[in-house]
């Protein structure tokens, strides 16, 4: 089956002052229809640029490069999002529409001085051209459809009068209420305390269930990413460094930096004194990429002369997975 | 909302009381009255009055009872009679000398305010959101020569550049057949060809200061969560630029409202000296000088009456405009 939406080559750098910060730097994954994509990386390798590289938004001083965003709801033919005039009607038709963002920071993510469903009702006028009525009657339904309670009297709300678990929720309500396909999720629980997180986490599920809606999940907890993925993409300095199911990841991970990644989760079964494995080094200085594999210094299993002078390309393997690394699959 | 207005009407009323006393207070501090500044005017023009004379105006006056006598004459004749009590300099009674200047002050003012937001405010918002432009180069540099070019020098400069080049004389708000007229027609649309030059002059230090705040704010703005989240549930730019970020970096225009009238008042008495214009400033200063102190208390309490409901207007606007400040 086809994917929904494939991301191919990918290159949005950032032309700062300083130099050039390479953010996303051939980044290629597919997003199947009904799934969820987890994107994890630490902070820096490119995660939320490629969310707004697929919506064509990249902040200012940052510009796509090179790559197509080949979006293809229920078989259509592609269309490369990034062919569209970033501010022209085709682009913004999608927006919010087919694809739906919701952002990190759900305190900062609604207008502090309009009411809840002046922006809700706002949105579905745009995209479904329903009267005012009609439009408040669904934006109360899709407040309830997120677990909100007293939905008709919480449009007249202001954000500010909200819990951030609540407003969370609203965004929620927010992206979905136009019946989105690929919902754009950029660390949406990385704000909320961790039984919020919990909540917000089975309403995803549930969304998804009910809606058939595919999500990109940007993260970078992986005990959220085991929660909710069907598969993975883990990418480092701007680049994929690799993807596949989940179970794989998580069990049969290919790429040092994904098991490094891994070994440095925090378990309760482990021992105490043992202190809790770090990945050795820091991420590198976006104006100082290393040469070769851009893990190579980190990495535990770096051959000299081979991953500082060569970079690595995506492989295939086994069970649709893909993996950057000389070294991939070897012994584990 | 009803109770928060009555509430800030009524704390009105003892604030405007504690600046009439401190008012009248300042205006006694220098030392000696009106009959001394009187003395020492006529001893440069080699007059002299008879200490008889003195005498009996010093009686006349009041001078000689202590302060707060004075004042309490002064304050309940005029919250009791509207009587304002007379000018020594003028020999005419207070109110009659300010009504007049004070009505012009609030044209001037008015105007001065709606020249500076018309032109501060898509100044301001071209320069945020083209920000690093030419435009907003050009923006830039106008603004901060209008900040630094002094009011009086500002009008120097267009009062040569008018008489030179226009043939018109731009001194005072109205042409000399208008001066003392009554109102009508003609003499609206006289005023409308002088008070340009005035709104110019008073309004470019104000504009560029606006441009500025706005600028700033917006960009505060722009890079925020809310604006990117609009943009991405398809809002056209235009559309979400003006319905949101903007918005919110309004609140720096409201709020200047409640503070054009005192500065225009303090800071723009030079302006209407060099420009002659019979707004209340010259006057004001002028009543200093000579120690004309129930003149000067008057216009001083009518200006921060006039202050404490501009503050009052733009507290309402604010929160009319803004849910956060209104459910606090």
């Amino acid at each position: 089956m086809a994917p929904l939406i494939e991301v191919a080559d990918l290159r949005t750098h950032f032309f700062t002052d300083e130099g050039v910060v390479k953010a996303v730097d051939g980044v290629a994954f597919t997003i199947p229809a009904g799934k969820t994509v987890c994107v994890v990386g630490e902070s820096g390798s490119g995660k939320s640029i490629t969310g707004r590289s697929i919506l064509n938004m990249v902040p200012y001083p940052g510009r796509v490069l090179d790559g197509a965003i080949r979006w293809q709801p229920d078989g259509a033919p592609p269309v490369d999002l990034l062919a569209l005039d970033p501010k022209g009607r085709e682009i913004r038709a999608i927006r919010g529409k087919d694809i739906a963002l919701i952002s990190q920071e759900p305190m900062a993510a609604l207008s502090p001085v309009h009411t809840i469903g002046n922006q809700m009702i706002e949105t579905i006028r745009l995209h479904l051209g329903l009267t005012k009525a009609d439009a408040r009657a669904r934006a109360a339904e899709m407040l309830a459809k997120v677990g909100i309670p007293r939905p008709k009297d919480r449009l007249d709300s202001y954000a500010f009068e909200l819990s951030g678990g609540m407003r969370q929720r609203v965004c929620i309500a927010l992206a979905v209420a136009c019946g989105p396909k690929l919902l754009i999720a950029d660390e949406p629980t990385t704000a909320l305390d961790v039984t919020t997180q919990a909540n917000i986490l089975d309403l995803f599920r549930e969304l998804r269930d009910a809606l058939g809606v595919s999500i990109l999940f940007i993260t970078h907890d992986l005990g959220v990413v085991a929660e909710i993925a069907d598969e993975v993409v883990v990418m480092y300095l701007g680049q994929v460094v690799e993807q596949g199911r989940v179970d794989d990841i998580f069990h049969r991970p290919l790429h040092p930096y994904t098991r490094a990644l891994l070994g440095s989760v925090p378990r309760l079964t482990r021992h105490r004194p043992e202190r809790l494995p770090t990945i050795s080094g820091m991420v590198p200085s976006p104006f100082e990429r290393p040469s070769g594999c851009l893990f190579h210094p980190r990495c535990d299993r770096f051959e000299q002369g081979l991953c500082d002078r060569s970079a690595p390309e995506l492989d295939r393997y086994a069970n649709d997975r893909v993996a950057r690394c000389f070294k991939a699959g070897a012994g584990s | 909302m009803l109770t928060y207005i009555l509430r800030r009407i009524l704390f009105m009323v003892p604030v405007t009381l504690a600046i009439s006393l401190v008012a009248f207070i300042i205006i006694q501090l220098p030392p000696g009255d009106f009959i001394t500044a009187l003395t020492a005017q006529m001893a440069e023009n080699n007059e002299t009055l008879d200490p008889e004379t003195l005498a009996a105006l010093r009686d006349r006056y009041g001078f000689d009872q202590p302060m707060i006598v004075q004042y309490w004459k002064w304050i309940t004749g005029i919250v009791f009679r509207g009587d304002f009590g007379q000018s020594f300099e003028w020999s005419r009674p207070v109110a009659d000398l300010i009504w007049d200047r004070l009505g012009l002050t609030l044209i001037v003012s008015f105007a001065t305010l709606v020249f500076v937001w018309v032109l501060a405010f898509p100044i301001g918002i071209y320069s945020a959101v083209r920000q690093y432009s030419w435009g907003d180069y050009i923006a830039t540099f106008f603004g901060f020569i209008g900040l630094a070019v002094p009011n009086f020098l500002l009008a120097l400069v267009l009062m040569y550049l008018s008489s030179r080049y226009l043939g018109a004389s731009v001194g005072g708000l109205f042409s000399a057949e208008y001066v003392n007229a009554d109102w009508s027609w003609g003499r609206v649309v006289d005023l409308l060809n002088h008070l340009w030059v005035p709104v110019i002059v008073l309004g470019t230090g104000g504009t560029a200061a606006l441009i500025r705040i706005m600028r700033a704010n917006l960009l505060d703005e722009l890079k925020k969560p809310y604006v990117e989240l609009a943009r991405a549930r398809g809002l056209s730019e235009t559309r979400l630029l003006l319905k949101y970020p903007v918005r919110v970096a309004l609140n720096p225009f409201i709020s200047t409202l409640g503070w054009i009238l005192p500065t225009l008042v303090s800071g723009a008495v030079v302006t209407a000296i060099v420009l002659s214009l019979p707004t209340s400033g010259p006057l004001l200063l002028n009543a200093l000088f000579a120690q004309d102190m129930y003149l000067a208390g008057g216009f001083i309490l009518l200006l921060s009456i006039l202050t404490l409901i501009g503050t009052l207007v733009s507290d309402l606007l604010l929160a009319w405009l803004d849910p956060r400040i209104r459910y606090e």
